[in-house]
């Protein structure tokens, strides 16, 4: 019944109850982010759009709209994923994941899989949004299409470890809040990097995130701070490093099993 | 005798924090059998439980199933049992049916309606299916987490304390269900506290306290054990010697003659038999009492027996 060594049916069971749970509440789960993220554009990129200046040859609003998705799909992936693998840890429905014959790969699929599939759903709603208020468009789509299903992998299964290390409401929301929000904010969403007077410029080079966002930017603009290979090399590092930190977790059993 | 469905040896957990929740249980489980555990609170019911269902890490020992190495082929082993938790434990905001179907997609089996139907309609959740399951009773979600254990048809199934918080009907019920389940040929395991429970349903039944078994025997046996009679004469007069009227009784004389005490019994009657009998010789040889206490041993009493029976062994 288990094909090759992966329970397939078990992934996909676990793919569509996550679907089904995360858009049960309409509201929250999508009508939310894509109101939040609207209201930065009509702020910043309709309403303020004159008095910024972006790079040349760039309307400030087409500079924020690669920014803004980028934030939304941090965001939301990384908080997806981690209600998705807390819930029934919380609840003790986690007992069925544990007995039944699933391992690593069907849960990464399922949960991640899930999460990450949410995100992209999202980020379509939040492109459609945005072509209403402001005017942008993607040099490269193919590209971005990729980057945005990688950001929204990763970050998915950043979620997944969060939710695992959280043994509390609270500890879910400390790094989304706490690290990963000031860090996008600082990470280059509503400006280029370069307008930074130094030593702050080099100082935000630490900061993951500039490369993110910088890729993502260089798919819409066809231009950015830093060669894309950086941006791409940071992103698939960092998902090689979630990967590996939650194949350990399942070898181990680290907040899974007593 | 054939191979064991499930074999456990030198079983033991030591939770963090230093807990030991189980010191090197052994138990062999045969096909077809209806075992209950039973034991206390805190025993180390569920852990056993938990440490065979992948909940639980052992730390030591090993677990076959179906004659294979559960940790070596857990995947392949897991398909093939089923495990109705303590807990209610289940996202409450989702419907009946979509849960059951979850369940069985987990254990790799196909979607299949037809069989979803017959679980849900043999535990009487058909007119509840599209039901949140919030909006059921206590009950009922008890049903539910049946049903979603039914649903990849189990061969060997763990039942934590099927029947906690249910009434006296329902728990008939369940006891009917898992009749039927036994019937189809599935080994079932089931804990709980109480002795009716093992009594009605047991093939065979396993005593557990602290993390150790102290004893597995059919149930016949043990409830011969359990059903044992204690009952306390109050004498008017102290007596210092036994009439010899009474030999035949497994009597003792206590707080310096005051008080007669029998402890007997066979769990089918004869205790009460023996005490109304034995009140009778009493009244006849003039001996008065102005108190009579009689009460089955309990649960307790038979740990505490067999806890001094292994201490007496061991010295
Ligand atoms: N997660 C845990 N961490 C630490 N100790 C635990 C944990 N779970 C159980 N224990 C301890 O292990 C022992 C056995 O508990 P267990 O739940 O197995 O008992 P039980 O026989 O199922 O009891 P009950 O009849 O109350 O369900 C208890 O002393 C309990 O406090
Ligand atoms: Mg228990």
């Amino acid at each position: 019944m288990i094909a090759g060594g992966i329970n397939f049916r078990a992934a996909l069971a676990i793919f569509k109850n996550e679907v089904m749970r995360m858009f049960r509440a309409v509201f929250g789960s999508v009508l939310s982010p894509v109101i939040t993220t609207s209201l930065y554009l009509v702020v910043f990129g309709a309403a303020m759009a004159d008095r910024v200046e972006a790079d040349p040859g760039v309307s400030y609003g087409a500079f924020i709209v690669p920014g803004l998705l980028m934030l939304t799909l941090l965001s939301e992936s990384t908080s997806n994923a981690s209600f998705g693998i807390y819930m029934p840890k919380f609840t003790g429905a986690i007992y069925e994941l544990l007995s039944a014959p699933v391992g690593f790969v069907e849960t990464l699929i399922g949960f991640v899989g899930a999460a990450a599939a949410k995100s992209l759903i999202l980020a379509a709603i939040i492109l459609g949004t945005a072509a209403l208020i402001v005017d942008y468009e993607i040099r490269y789509p193919l590209f971005a299409l990729g980057y945005i299903v990688l950001i929204a992998a990763t970050f998915s299964m950043l979620g997944f470890i969060i939710g695992l290390w959280a043994n509390g409401f609270e500890k879910l929301q400390i790094v989304p809040l706490l690290i990963l929000m000031p860090l996008t904010f600082l990470g280059g969403t509503f400006f280029s990097i370069d307008v930074l007077p130094e030593p702050w410029r080099s100082i935000s080079l630490i900061n993951p995130i500039v490369y993110l966002v910088n890729g993502l930017r260089w798919t819409f603009l066809g231009e950015s701070d830093f060669p894309i290979a950086i941006s791409f090399a940071v992103t698939v590092g960092f998902l090689l490093l979630c990967t590996i930190i939650i194949a350990v977790i399942f070898k181990t059993g680290w907040r899974l099993r007593e | 005798m054939s191979e064991p469905i499930l074999d456990i040896r030198g079983l033991e957990k030591t939770y963090r924090g230093g807990v030991k929740a189980l010191g090197g249980v052994d138990l062999q489980i045969e096909r077809g059998e209806i075992f209950a555990l039973l034991g206390p609170n805190g025993a180390g019911k569920t852990t056993l439980i938990g440490a065979i269902c992948g909940l639980v890490r052992p730390t030591a020992g090993s677990v076959h199933t179906f004659g294979q190495d559960l940790l070596k082929n857990s995947k392949k082993l897991r398909q093939r049992i089923g495990l109705v938790p303590q807990e209610i434990s289940v996202d409450l905001f989702d419907n009946v049916i979509r849960q059951v179907r979850y369940s069985r997609g987990m254990f790799g089996c196909p979607a299949d309606e037809t069989r979803i139907e017959e679980v849900l309609r043999s535990l009487s959740l058909w007119d509840k299916k599209d039901a949140r399951i919030n909006e059921l009773s206590g009950g009922m979600k008890r049903r539910v987490m049946i049903a979603k254990a039914l649903a990849h048809d189990p061969e060997l199934l763990f039942l934590d304390e099927p029947t906690a918080g249910v009434d006296v009907e329902l728990r008939r019920d369940m006891w009917l269900q898992i009749g039927k389940l036994r019937e189809r040929g599935v080994t079932i395991i089931l804990t709980t506290h109480y002795i009716e429970e093992a009594e009605e349903m047991a093939d065979r039944v396993g005593i557990i306290n602290r993390g150790e078994i102290l004893l597995v025997d059919n149930k016949d046996a043990i409830m011969r054990r359990l059903g044992r009679t204690e009952a306390h004469f109050t004498l008017a007069h102290p007596l210092s010697q036994l009439p010899v009227s009474l030999a035949k009784f497994p009597l003792t004389i206590e707080s310096e003659g005051t008080c007669l005490i029998y402890r007997g019994g066979d769990g089918a009657g004869k205790g009460k038999r023996e005490v109304a009998e034995l009140a009778q010789i009493l009244t006849r040889e003039d001996i008065a009492f102005n108190g009579l206490e009689t009460r089955d041993s309990s649960l307790e009493d038979i740990f505490v027996q067999l806890v001094a029976q292994k201490q007496d062994q061991a010295t």
